[in-house]
């Protein structure tokens, strides 16, 4: 008789596991104030404090990781919490009541998206990016261009076709009038990376900052100006954001020459 | 003082799904239900839980079968090992395969080498996945059986010169038929929820790996109608398998 009860036990278990495995951001606790902010707060950093809730694109993690840790020395007692996910399923949070405060998009039709639904007005557009190539290093399936991803037998990852990663790799592959059918959609930029890092496949389509980022783990190859395409970064502070003034004021330093120049040293180029 | 919480428990566990079904967009159901990407991510679904269901009868009752029955010291670590995918997070078993398993994994760049195969990516994979986490399922459930099954029949056999495959085949599978159907059930449903796992190991992409929940997970961030429509879909094959599991478990211990 007991034994049934183990095995409905351990179900529990095993579901409770399952349902973990979604992320859940953690709502912002504005209340911690800034223990004495007095000498380095500047204009810009008055009542600047507690937690900013950032959600941006996937792509945006090293970039705004740094920027991030720039914003909190200038402004002592906040907390910068970034959500990193693909520019859609964030659209998609913000839409059902996510507590973000800022939201950074790869594109501006998933910023538009959250414009229309009341969510943000007034993006502004703070950086650019472009597409690479990006192999294992061994590159195994000696892919040399573009239009090395069409041919039959090479494995190739891209993201998902309303993540702007995916929908900006389909511009490039329509430039070059190619048809490129891939192993997987991934539901974002650096998942399709990490496959390629693994050397699960043979190829991957992602942004330029990406391959910079990887470093040593993954071979950029570069598409040529004439067949690439850019997507545009918009960022806007949310209408509904728990913490508006920090909100403001972390828009505020990603658009100061201070976030344009780590933008610039991770490869973003310049809206 | 009881029945308060134990109400808010139900109305936990209940509301959510009543809310899917409020929410549901019924008038374009047929609609939203009869593309044919649906239709694709459906059968694949049905068609890779079905078999990873087989592979998991196939090894997974031998081995509920040793668990049970062999006593050799660490068997009791084994089955620790076993029942780890019931409480892994699933991406976690999706990572571990594909490092075992992937075409650079330790296992797996033997299979590519050898025999040209590899898994990630293919449906083949999405069976592996899900053989790897709705497997266990079934052992523990079988296992169980086993070891509360009369054994004086199976003795009796033997002393009348049966063979033990003809033991196996004739008295104590019959004997434990009962939970190998709710263990098959139970691992089915699992496999065809399976996510993380699947995503991670055999990727997304729809006709050959892009299972229901996959479809689901993808609609939702394009066209939350057709996700609410696919989720009712996935709802009523759970109602399904809890009602073929009614007499094993909605009558609590009473039943045989």
């Amino acid at each position: 008789m007991h034994r049934r009860t183990t095995a409905l036990t351990v179900l529990a278990i095993a579901t409770a596991t399952a349902v973990t495995g979604c992320s859940s951001s953690k709502k912002a606790s504005p209340s911690s104030p800034a223990p004495g902010g007095g000498s380095s707060s500047s204009s810009s950093a008055a009542g600047v404090s507690g937690t900013i809730n950032v959600f941006a694109a996937s792509s945006l993690k090293e970039a705004f990781g740094t920027i991030a840790k720039q914003f909190e020395a200038a402004h002592p007692g906040s907390t910068i919490k970034i959500n990193l996910d693909a520019s859609s399923a964030l659209a998609t949070q913000i839409g059902q009541g996510g507590p973000a405060d800022v939201f950074a998009s790869a594109s501006t039709k998933n910023m538009d998206l959250v414009v229309k639904a009341g969510g943000a007005s007034a993006p502004t557009n703070f950086a650019k990016n472009v597409m690479e190539i990006a192999v294992p290093p061994s590159n195994p399936a000696k892919i040399a261009r573009v239009a090395d991803l069409a041919k039959g037998g090479v494995k190739v990852a891209l993201c998902q076709l309303q993540v702007p990663c995916g929908a900006t790799a389909a511009k490039v592959f329509a430039n070059a009038k190619l048809t490129v059918k891939p192993v997987s959609r991934e539901p974002d930029v650096k998942s399709t990376l990490a496959k390629v890092e693994l050397d699960e496949v043979d190829a991957g389509v992602v942004y330029v900052t990406d391959v910079r980022a990887a470093g040593t783990k993954v071979e950029g190859i570069q598409i040529p100006a004439a067949t690439n395409a850019s997507t545009e970064y918009p960022i806007a502070a949310l209408t509904k954001a728990p913490n508006s003034a920090g909100a403001k004021a972390f828009v505020a330093y990603v658009l100061s020459p201070a976030g344009a120049s780590v933008l610039t040293a991770d490869g973003f180029g310049k809206p | 003082m009881i029945a308060t919480p134990a109400l808010i428990g139900f109305a936990f566990l209940f509301v959510p799904l009543l809310g899917m079904l409020a929410r549901a967009p019924w008038r374009g159901l047929s609609r939203l239900l009869s593309e044919s990407e649906v239709l694709t991510a459906l059968r694949l679904s049905i068609e890779c839980a079905t078999a990873a269901t087989a592979a998991s009868l196939l090894l997974g009752v031998p081995l509920a079968w040793a668990l049970a029955r062999i006593h050799i010291p660490g068997i009791g670590l084994v089955r620790a090992l076993v029942t780890l995918p019931l409480v892994l997070p699933p991406v976690v078993g999706g990572i571990a395969l594909l490092l075992a398993l992937g075409r650079n994994g330790v296992l797996g760049r033997y299979l590519d080498r050898w025999f040209g195969v590899t898994l990630p990516f293919t449906t083949p994979g999405v069976i592996v996945a899900e053989t790897f986490v709705a497997m266990p399922f079934l052992v523990v459930t079988v296992e169980g059986a086993l070891r509360t099954a009369d054994r004086d029949l199976e003795e009796a056999a033997v002393t009348l010169g049966a063979s033990r495959l003809t033991v196996f085949a004739r008295i104590t599978l019959p004997a434990i038929g009962p939970s190998l159907l709710a263990g098959s059930i139970l691992c089915w449903a699992r496999a065809l929820g399976e996510f993380g796992a699947t995503i991670t190991f055999a990727g997304n992409f729809p006709g050959t790996t892009q299972t229901m929940p996959l479809a689901i997970y993808n609609a939702f961030e394009q066209d939350p109608q057709a996700a609410l429509a696919l989720s009712l879909v996935l709802l009523l094959v759970a109602m399904i398998v809890l009602a073929a599991l009614r007499d094993r478990w909605l009558r609590g211990t009473t039943a045989a």
